[in-house]
C-alpha cells in the first residue's frame, strides 16, 4: 500500500495514477477483510475501486492525461504534512493494542449491539442493525450527502444544449470492438443481478443499499461506456434519474415520519407493524431500499453530467 | 407533535429538499422553501422557550436510549444557535427571488433552492445534535452544498474560489474525522454527554491530547481562525450576494458553536484551558486575526472582500472572548455570534441589492450611489456603524461586554488592541461611505435607482434588528449570560 501511495505521488501520467489508486482501494479492501470488517471491505471494493475510478477514468476524458509541469513546491507545506503525521504516529502509541479485549471499544457500546440486535432488530448482520436502526439517522445523514453531491454536480453542469445535438464519440469508438460489446451485454444482467442480491440480502450477509446502489449503477455505466450514453439515456431517462435520487431520500425520511405519526420518535420502525422487531425488520428494508434507489441515480446522474460534458466539448468546435 | 419539535426542526428543510427538486416552476420552488425555512423558524422559538421553560430537552431518535443510539440534546446554546440560523436564513430567503436573478443563470435557479435547504438542515443539524459522528455527517452536508453554492455564480472565478474552499474544508473534515476516531478509540462512545463523562480517566494520554489536538485544528479551518482564513476571502467576494450572506451570518457561527460545546462540554474547561496551552494560542492567533484582516480589509477594492476580511478580523473577536477564560469573556463571545449575524447578513444584503442595480460591487461601482440608491446606502452605514461598534447598534453591546471582560482580568493591553481593532474598521467602512456619498456617480451610474423593495424589506428588517436588540438587550444579554454560567459550572 505504501508502495502504491507513492507511486500515486510520483506518477506523471494521470491514467496510471488513476489505475494505482484503483489497486490502493483493493488493497485497502483487503485489509479490512483481513481484520474482518467484511461490510466496509465490500463498500471500499465497490466505491474505492469501483466506480469513483470509473468517474476518474470520464474526468480525464475530459481533461487529457497529462499532468500539467509546475515547479511550485512549497516547503511550508512540507513542514505542515510532517508535523501533522509525526503528531499523527505520537497520538497511536497510546491507543490500546489491535483486538485487545479490554479496549474501551469492546467494553462500552459494542456488546450491546452484539447481544441484543438480534431480539431487538430481527436483523442477523449486526453491521446493518447498527447502519439502519440504531444509527439510522446517521445513515439517512450520509443518504443526504450523496444526494446532496449529486444536486452540485447537476447545478453546476447544468446543460443547456437541445438532446439531438449528441455526437457520441464513445459509441463510434467502440463499433469495432465486437467481444467486448458482447461481453459486456452478457456480463450487464449479471450485474444487475448482483445488485438486487446485495440490495436484499443485506440484512443477513454484508451488503446493503449503498453498495447495491452503486453495483446497480456501474451496470448502467457500463452501458453507457460500451454503447455511448445517448444509448444509455434512452434506458434511463435523466428527468426520472433526477426523480429517483429525491425520491429514495424521500423513503427514507418517509419511514421515520410514518413512525413519528404513529406516536413514536422519528426513524423507530418499531411503530410500523404490531410487532415491534416485524416492524424494525420492514422499517430496515425500507430504508435500505431508499439508500439504494439514491445512491444509484445519484452515480448515475454524476457520470452522466460528466459524459454530457464530453459531448457538448466535442460538438462545439464544429 | 410539541415532543417531536428538535427533529423536526432538522428533518422539515432534510425533506423539503427533495421535493424542491421535483417542482416546477421557481416561484413555487422558491415559496416552498420559504414555507420550510419559516416554519423552521417558528420551531426554533417554540423550541427556545421550551428550553426557557423546562430545561434542556433531551430526543431520542430511533427509540434507542442515548450511548447506543443518536440523541438529540438541546440546551440554551443549542436553542439559541437554532434561533440565529432559521431566523437568518428565513430573512435572507425572503429576498433571493429577486437576487439570485441577475447572478444566477436560470437553469439553475432550482439546484439552489435545493442546496440551499441542504445547507440549512446540515448547519441545523450540527447545532441539534448530541452525538459525535452525527456532528460529522451534518458538517459533510452543508459543506458539500455549500461548495455547490458558492459555485453556482455567475461569475466563473466563483469555481477557483469554490474549488479552494473544497480542498481545505475537506482538510478540515478529515481532521475533524481523525480527532472524532481517536476519541472513539479512547472511550468507546461516540454521545457527546457520555464522551464527557468517560474522557476525564483517559485525559492523561496522548491519544486523547492528539484527538483533541487534530479537531481543534479541523474546527478553526471552517471557522476561517487567522491563519486558517485563506479560503474565506475568495469564496465570500466570488459566491452569489445571497449566499455570502447565508453563510457569513451562519455557517461560521456554527463553527464557533462546535468550538463552545467541545472546550466547554465534552473536554471540559480543566482539560482545555490547563492541560493543553488553548488559551495563550488563541489569544495570539485573535488579536493577530483582528489587527492583520483588518488591515488587509482597508487595501480592497471589491467591497464583498472588504466584508469577507472584517469577518475573518470578526472571528478573531469570537475567539478572543472565550479565550479570555471567565463567563463574561464566554458571553461576550455569545453575544457577538448573534449580533455579528445581523450586521453581515444586513451588510450583504444591502451589498447584493447594488450588486442587482449596478452589476458590480467595486468601489468604483459604489460611486455617487448615496443620491441613487438612498435606502441601501443607508442600510449599509448603518450595518458599518454596527460592524465598528458605535453605541446604539448591536456591534457597541458585543464590543462593550468584551473590553468589560477583558478588563475584568486586568488585560490592559488587549484591550488597547480591541480598540485599534474598531478604528480599523472604522477606515475600511469610511472608504465606501466615501464613494457613496462624496463621489460623482459614475457614467454608467447616472440611470440607476433604488433596489426593488423585495431585496430592501429583508435587508431592512435586518437593520432594524440591528439598532433594535442594541437598545433592548434584555433577550441576548439574559441568554447568553445564562448559557455562560451554565459552560462554566457556576449555578445561575
Amino acid at each position: 500500500m505504501l508502495f502504491t501511495a507513492l507511486a500515486i505521488a510520483r506518477v506523471k501520467d494521470l491514467f496510471a495514477a488513476v489505475m494505482l489508486m484503483g489497486i490502493y482501494s483493493l488493497l485497502t479492501a483487503s485489509l479490512f477483510v483481513v481484520m474482518h470488517a467484511v461490510d466496509v471491505a465490500f463498500t471500499e471494493a465497490v466505491v474505492g475501486a469501483g466506480i469513483s475510478t470509473l468517474l476518474m477514468l470520464k474526468a480525464l476524458a475530459l481533461t487529457g492525461p497529462h499532468q500539467n509541469n509546475s515547479s511550485y513546491r512549497s516547503m511550508l507545506a512540507l513542514v505542515v504534512v510532517l508535523i501533522s503525521g509525526a503528531l499523527l504516529i505520537y497520538g497511536t502509541w497510546d491507543i490500546p493494542p489491535f483486538a485487545s479485549a479490554s479496549a474501551p471499544i469492546h467494553q462500552h457500546v459494542a456488546p450491546h449491539y452484539i447481544q441484543n440486535s438480534m431480539q431487538e432488530t430481527g436483523v442477523r448482520n449486526v453491521v446493518t442493525a447498527i447502519l439502519a436502526s440504531y444509527r439510522g439517522f446517521d445513515t439517512f445523514g450520509e443518504l443526504v450527502v450523496v444526494f446532496t453531491a449529486s444536486v452540485g454536480v447537476m447545478g453546476l453542469l447544468a446543460v443547456t444544449h437541445p438532446h439531438d445535438k449528441y455526437h457520441d464519440g464513445d459509441a463510434a469508438a467502440m463499433q469495432q470492438h465486437l467481444i467486448l460489446r458482447i461481453v459486456v451485454k452478457m456480463l450487464i444482467p449479471l450485474i444487475l443481478i448482483f445488485a438486487l442480491y446485495v440490495q436484499f440480502h443485506g440484512d443477513y450477509g454484508p451488503g446493503g443499499g449503498f453498495q447495491a446502489g452503486v453495483i446497480f449503477a456501474s451496470a448502467i455505466i457500463l452501458y453507457s461506456m460500451v454503447f455511448g450514453s445517448h444509448a444509455a439515456q434512452q434506458v434511463v431517462n435523466r428527468t426520472v434519474i433526477q426523480i429517483l435520487a429525491a425520491l429514495g431520500v424521500l423513503i427514507y425520511g418517509s419511514v421515520g415520519i410514518v413512525s413519528l405519526l404513529m406516536g413514536r420518535n422519528f426513524l423507530d420502525y418499531s411503530a410500523l407493524l404490531p410487532d415491534p422487531v416485524d416492524g424494525q425488520h420492514l422499517g430496515i428494508l425500507l430504508v435500505e431500499l431508499g439508500v439504494g434507489i439514491t445512491v444509484a441515480a445519484a452515480m448515475i446522474i454524476i457520470f452522466f453530467s460528466f459524459s454530457d460534458r464530453v459531448v457538448s466539448e466535442e460538438v462545439s468546435p464544429e | 407533535m410539541l415532543t417531536h419539535l428538535p427533529i423536526l426542526q432538522v428533518i422539515v428543510p432534510l425533506m423539503a429538499a427533495p421535493i424542491c427538486l421535483m417542482l416546477r416552476p421557481v416561484r413555487l420552488v422558491w415559496l416552498f422553501a420559504l414555507i420550510a425555512s419559516a416554519m423552521v423558524f417558528l420551531i426554533s422559538v417554540a423550541l427556545l422557550q421550551q428550553v426557557v421553560q423546562s430545561g434542556t430537552i433531551i430526543y431520542e431518535i430511533g427509540g434507542w436510549s442515548a450511548p447506543w443510539g443518536i440523541e438529540y440534546r438541546i440546551d440554551l446554546l443549542n436553542a439559541y444557535l437554532l434561533l440565529i440560523i432559521s431566523a437568518i436564513s428565513t430573512v435572507i430567503l425572503l429576498s433571493t427571488h429577486t437576487s439570485i436573478q441577475s447572478e444566477l443563470a436560470a437553469e439553475r435557479h432550482t439546484f439552489f433552492y435545493v442546496a440551499y435547504l441542504l445547507c440549512l438542515a446540515g448547519l441545523l443539524g450540527i447545532a441539534a445534535t448530541g452525538d459525535l459522528f452525527n456532528v460529522f455527517v451534518f458538517l459533510e452536508i452543508s459543506a458539500l452544498s455549500s461548495y455547490a453554492l458558492i459555485a453556482l455564480g455567475n461569475n466563473r472565478r466563483a469555481l477557483w474560489a469554490s474549488y479552494q474552499y473544497l480542498i481545505m474544508g475537506t482538510i478540515g473534515a478529515t481532521f475533524i474525522l481523525i480527532g472524532i476516531g481517536l476519541m472513539y478509540v479512547m472511550t468507546g462512545t461516540l454521545n457527546m454527554y457520555d464522551l464527557s463523562q468517560r474522557l476525564p480517566e483517559v485525559s492523561d494520554s496522548r491519544t486523547v491530547f492528539t484527538a483533541f489536538a487534530f479537531f481543534i485544528v479541523g474546527v478553526c479551518l471552517k471557522l476561517a481562525l487567522f491563519p486558517l482564513h485563506m479560503w474565506l476571502p475568495n469564496a465570500y467576494a466570488y459566491a452569489p450576494s445571497a449566499v455570502t450572506a447565508l453563510l457569513a451570518a451562519t455557517a461560521t457561527k456554527v463553527a464557533v458553536y462546535i468550538l463552545i460545546r467541545f472546550i466547554f462540554s465534552v473536554f471540559g474547561v480543566e482539560f482545555s484551558f490547563s492541560h493543553f496551552p488553548l488559551q495563550d494560542i488563541f489569544l495570539v492567533l485573535s488579536l493577530a486575526g483582528i489587527l492583520i484582516a483588518s488591515t488587509t480589509a482597508i487595501f480592497q477594492q471589491n467591497v464583498k472582500r472588504i466584508l469577507a476580511y472584517s469577518s475573518v478580523a470578526q472571528v478573531g473577536y469570537m475567539i478572543l472572548g472565550f479565550s479570555i477564560g471567565n463567563p463574561a469573556g464566554l458571553m461576550a463571545t455569545l453575544l457577538h455570534l448573534f449580533n455579528h449575524a445581523l450586521m453581515k447578513g444586513a451588510l450583504f444584503l444591502a451589498v447584493g441589492a447594488v450588486m442587482y442595480r449596478v452589476g458590480g460591487v467595486q468601489l468604483s461601482d459604489f460611486a455617487g450611489l448615496g443620491k441613487r440608491m438612498p435606502w441601501t446606502m443607508a442600510a449599509i452605514v448603518i450595518g458599518g456603524l454596527s460592524l465598528i461598534g458605535v453605541p446604539l447598534t448591536v456591534g457597541f453591546v458585543s464590543k462593550w461586554y468584551l473590553v468589560a471582560a477583558v478588563l475584568e482580568r486586568g488585560w490592559w493591553p488587549v484591550a488597547v488592541f480591541i480598540l485599534v481593532g474598531s478604528l480599523l474598521a472604522v477606515i475600511y467602512i469610511w472608504r465606501i461611505v466615501e464613494a457613496a456619498y462624496f463621489q460623482l456617480p459614475a457614467p454608467g451610474n447616472a440611470e440607476v435607482r433604488e433596489a426593488p423593495l423585495s431585496l430592501l424589506i429583508p435587508t431592512w428588517m435586518l437593520v432594524v434588528a440591528n439598532i433594535y436588540f442594541g437598545l433592548d438587550t434584555r433577550l441576548t444579554v439574559g441568554i447568553s449570560e445564562s448559557i455562560a454560567k451554565m459552560l462554566f459550572g457556576v449555578e445561575p
